[in-house]
């Protein structure tokens, strides 16, 4: 989708709580002129079959994402590095259902 | 069959409001100036069509109960019905026009329907208050959204500032319905199932004013001309009802009971 639309409104990122969720989870995006606008979009367009309780909407310019050409710099290191996962404590059977 | 007890007549005017004016906005579906309003116009026709249905079951339910024999259906009164018998006020037939038309229309309806609900809550018929009490919630919306088109399109290019106004020009006159009482809603008032619709009148006025100085837009003149019967609400309609209804009855006058 293109960041601005032909009458010149940006693009904007909508995020939408469940009612069984604890997070908003990304749910598409849209155009809309302002904020208000962009709720309301969100409203009408993300949650017509009660998908939501909670909408959070961000113009897309203000989401900075990583690059994916860096993943491998970025995220593989940490693949082989077992020390740092919690897994060498042993527990008393006492906290067996921890 | 037009000898309905007084409360059905103010079911027909609440169910025929809501049908005439969902049915006008679902012409947008598919032509809407931007995808999201649309969506949003076509809701807005969906809530309003089935906020007629529930008044439509109840009146059915009420009209069998006097007579039997009619054994009325919601279907037989939004699809079998003249132009003469249906009682919503003129505003809502009036043709979409532009953007700005439509959505003044949706504001001066939704700021009248909005206070309208509220009132009947205190209905002492229980299914006219819980009707209203579900409805509210949707009115609400339908104020709100409105509310903001009306300021940004007033208070927005040149362009949309003149289209609002034409829009005034052409739909203020039909406001004036709103709050001239019926027979039958004075009936109902007696028995505290219905209200005096003048009573809103002053809520009314101040909810426009405050949204057309924020939208920038002149508040039409006490003497600017204005209906002065309670017209289309006593089924003497304007010729555009006669087109939505041949659009919308075509179908079940031509294969009576058809159903998907």
């Amino acid at each position: 989708m293109s960041a601005q639309n032909q009458s010149g409104w940006p693009l904007w990122e909508v995020f939408i709580r469940s009612k069984q969720g604890l997070d908003h989870k990304h749910a598409g995006s849209l155009h809309a002129a302002d904020a208000a606008m962009a709720i309301e979009n969100a409203r009408d367009v993300y949650t017509r079959r009660m998908e939501g309780v909670s909408i959070w909407v961000v113009e897309s310019k203000y989401i900075h994402a990583s690059i994916a050409e860096e993943s491998s710099s970025l995220y593989d290191p940490a693949n082989d590095k077992v020390y740092r996962h919690p897994t060498f404590y042993e527990l008393p059977d006492e906290l067996k259902n921890m | 069959m037009s000898s309905y007890s007084q409360a059905v007549s103010l079911l027909l005017h609440l169910a025929d409001n809501a049908l005439i004016l969902g049915h006008r906005n679902s012409e947008w579906t598919g032509h809407g100036p931007v995808l999201e309003q649309d969506i949003a116009i076509s809701n807005i026709a969906l809530d309003l069509v089935g906020q007629s249905r529930n008044f439509y079951q109840y009146a059915a339910e009420k009209i069998n109960s006097e007579n039997p024999e009619y054994k009325m259906t919601e279907d037989g009164l939004a699809y079998f019905r003249d132009a003469w018998d249906f009682k919503n006020c003129l505003l809502v037939e009036q043709t979409n026009g532009d953007w700005a038309k439509t959505i003044l229309r949706q504001f001066l309806f939704s700021n009248h329907q909005y206070l309208l609900y509220d009132a009947l809550m205190s209905s002492k018929d229980e299914q006219i208050a819980a009707i209203s009490e579900k409805s509210l919630k949707e009115t609400t919306y339908h104020l709100r959204w409105s509310s903001e088109w009306v300021i940004r399109l007033g208070d927005g290019t040149e362009e949309s500032h003149d289209r609002m106004l034409n829009a005034i020009a052409d739909l203020w006159k039909f406001t004036g319905e709103f709050f001239i009482a019926t027979n039958y809603e004075l009936a109902v008032k007696k028995n505290a199932i219905g209200i005096d619709p003048s009573a809103l009148k002053a809520r009314w006025q101040e909810k426009l004013e405050s949204v057309f100085t924020e939208a920038t837009l002149p508040i039409p003149a006490q003497d600017a001309p204005m209906l002065t019967k309670a017209s289309g609400k006593t089924g003497a309609h304007t010729e555009a009802l006669g087109f939505i209804l041949s659009e919308m009855q075509f179908l079940q006058r031509a294969y009576p009971g058809g159903m998907w």
